[in-house]
């Protein structure tokens, strides 16, 4: 026997379920007068440094229906590469931009949309810096643990080619689908939860 | 969204990469018991990686941010002077990672059914009562010691369309946010004694039992406070992240 390390065990993670509009997007789903607006529902302001940009798209079951009863959210830098975050020890990132958004995916179509700005690159655990992505999560029935994606953007070929996250994906022609479509400034990033075209999902 | 952290060890920003994630622990994707499971789980294997700075970093959300009645279900959705019908509760507890330290500033967002059951949403068709008086949402940032609460009414149970005769156990919805982004957690809170959370597929898609009682709510008779409300505590876990002292990133931690 040894010391005990004493450390606790994470606590396990249940599906959103159906209703998590209700929860985090409440006035999105009607229920007004609790919050002003629902958190995370605008990302930039007049002030907000860099260029805009939006990214929408869908979250596509197995059998290629999108999901209705999703939520999204995203994480990222900001046009200097910096996230506004106390672990961010590099510099001051802009006080305009908080780099987090969050989507419901629509009641009709089950598009999630964001209005953000293009991030910066950020570097990787040796320094290289990595391509410009915005780190994704989503939630819903049927998903018992949250999950983690990121998206690229398809006008960076150079420095996607050189990306030390997507160089690890041994099956080289799933990383294209970390890889938005569209051009500036509409991005379309689609997200298959199964199938030919599953996302490269993270554990991360 | 800014931090006025104060007060002991969080004041410095911790720079560590997450402990590796324990997924035998966690429901696996694939849970054919819970049917919605089936069309909706990724069938390839995850790309594993160690956080960069994109997941080990995350946004603060400030005090400022709540209303005051944010953490008060029973009134947030009331008209003036009329309360949320069912059996009064208080919900409080710790948000700890797994160091066992307390997560200062962590995002707590909570939803759940009515007292009958019934959720305020359109898409529900269970046929128990509404209660115009109770919206099902509220929210909460942890104290510099990690502590949340809030008051609501017990939820009830209600059925669900999955197997013939499936019932969800009396829960409440939690969506945590602490640090960073990796650390991003939803989970659901059971209530001590409830016979039915061993029925139940959802919570049935969890491997480990002691996992699944760390999910459940202790009856807390201490912090009942007499002729109103019963107490329940619920400490949440999230992942813990490594210390830094022997590393020296590029990037200049
Ligand atoms: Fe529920």
């Amino acid at each position: 026997m040894a010391q005990d390390l004493g450390y606790l065990k994470e606590t396990a993670s249940q599906t959103a379920g159906p209703y998590v509009h209700i929860g985090l997007t409440p006035n999105f789903c009607g229920i007004g007068g609790v919050y002003e607006a629902d958190l995370g529902a605008s990302m930039v302001n007049d002030r907000t440094l860099g260029q805009r940009i939006t990214v929408t798209g869908r979250v596509i079951d197995g059998a290629g229906m999108p999901l209705k009863d999703a939520l999204v959210e995203i994480w990222q830098a900001d046009a200097a590469g910096l996230y506004n975050s106390p672990s961010e020890r590099r510099g001051a990132a802009d006080p305009n931009f908080a780099g987090w958004g969050r989507s419901p995916t629509g009641a009709d179509d089950g598009m999630f949309t964001f209005e953000t700005v293009k991030p910066g690159r950020v570097p990787f655990h040796d320094g290289r810096l990595m391509a410009p992505h915005i780190s994704f999560w989503i939630v819903a029935r049927g998903i018992n643990i949250g999950l983690h994606t990121r998206m690229y953007f398809p006008d960076e070929a150079a420095a996607n080619a050189a990306d030390p996250l997507l160089a690890r994906i041994e099956h080289r022609h799933r990383a294209e689908t970390l890889v938005a479509a569209g051009r500036t400034p509409n991005y379309v990033f689609d997200i298959h939860l199964q199938g030919e075209k599953e996302t490269v999902f993270l554990d991360i | 969204m800014s931090g006025d952290q104060s007060g002991g060890e969080n004041d410095r920003p911790e720079t560590g990469a997450f402990f590796a994630r324990d997924r035998a622990w966690h429901p696996p994707a694939f849970a054919p018991g819970y049917k919605s499971s089936v069309l909706r789980s990724p069938q390839k294997a995850l790309l594993s990686l160690d956080g960069t700075l994109s997941e080990i970093t995350g946004p603060v959300f400030g005090h400022s941010m709540l209303g005051e009645l944010d953490n008060d279900l029973i009134h947030n959705f009331a008209k003036p002077g009329e309360s949320a019908i069912g059996e009064r509760i208080i919900v409080h507890g710790r948000v700890l990672d797994e160091r066992g330290r307390p997560v200062q500033d962590a995002l707590v967002e909570f939803w759940q059914a009515n007292a009958g059951g019934r959720y305020r949403h359109r898409k529900e068709s269970y046929l128990a009562a509404l209660d115009p008086n109770f919206g099902g949402c509220g929210r909460a940032i942890t104290n510099g010691d990690g502590h949340y609460c809030f008051r609501t009414v017990k939820p009830g149970a209600y059925p669900w369309p999955n197997g013939v005769n499936d019932w969800r156990p009396a829960h409440i919805h939690f969506s945590i946010f602490g640090h960073g982004f990796a650390q991003r957690l939803i989970t659901q809170m059971y209530f001590e004694g409830d016979p039915m959370i061993w029925k139940c597929p959802i919570v049935g898609a969890i491997p480990d039992r002691r996992a699944i009682e760390q999910l459940i709510a202790a009856l807390d008779w201490g912090n009942t406070v007499p002729m109103d409300a019963r107490a329940y505590k619920f400490d949440i876990v999230l992942r813990g992240r490594r210390s830094t002292f022997f590393e020296n990133r590029p990037e200049g931690n």
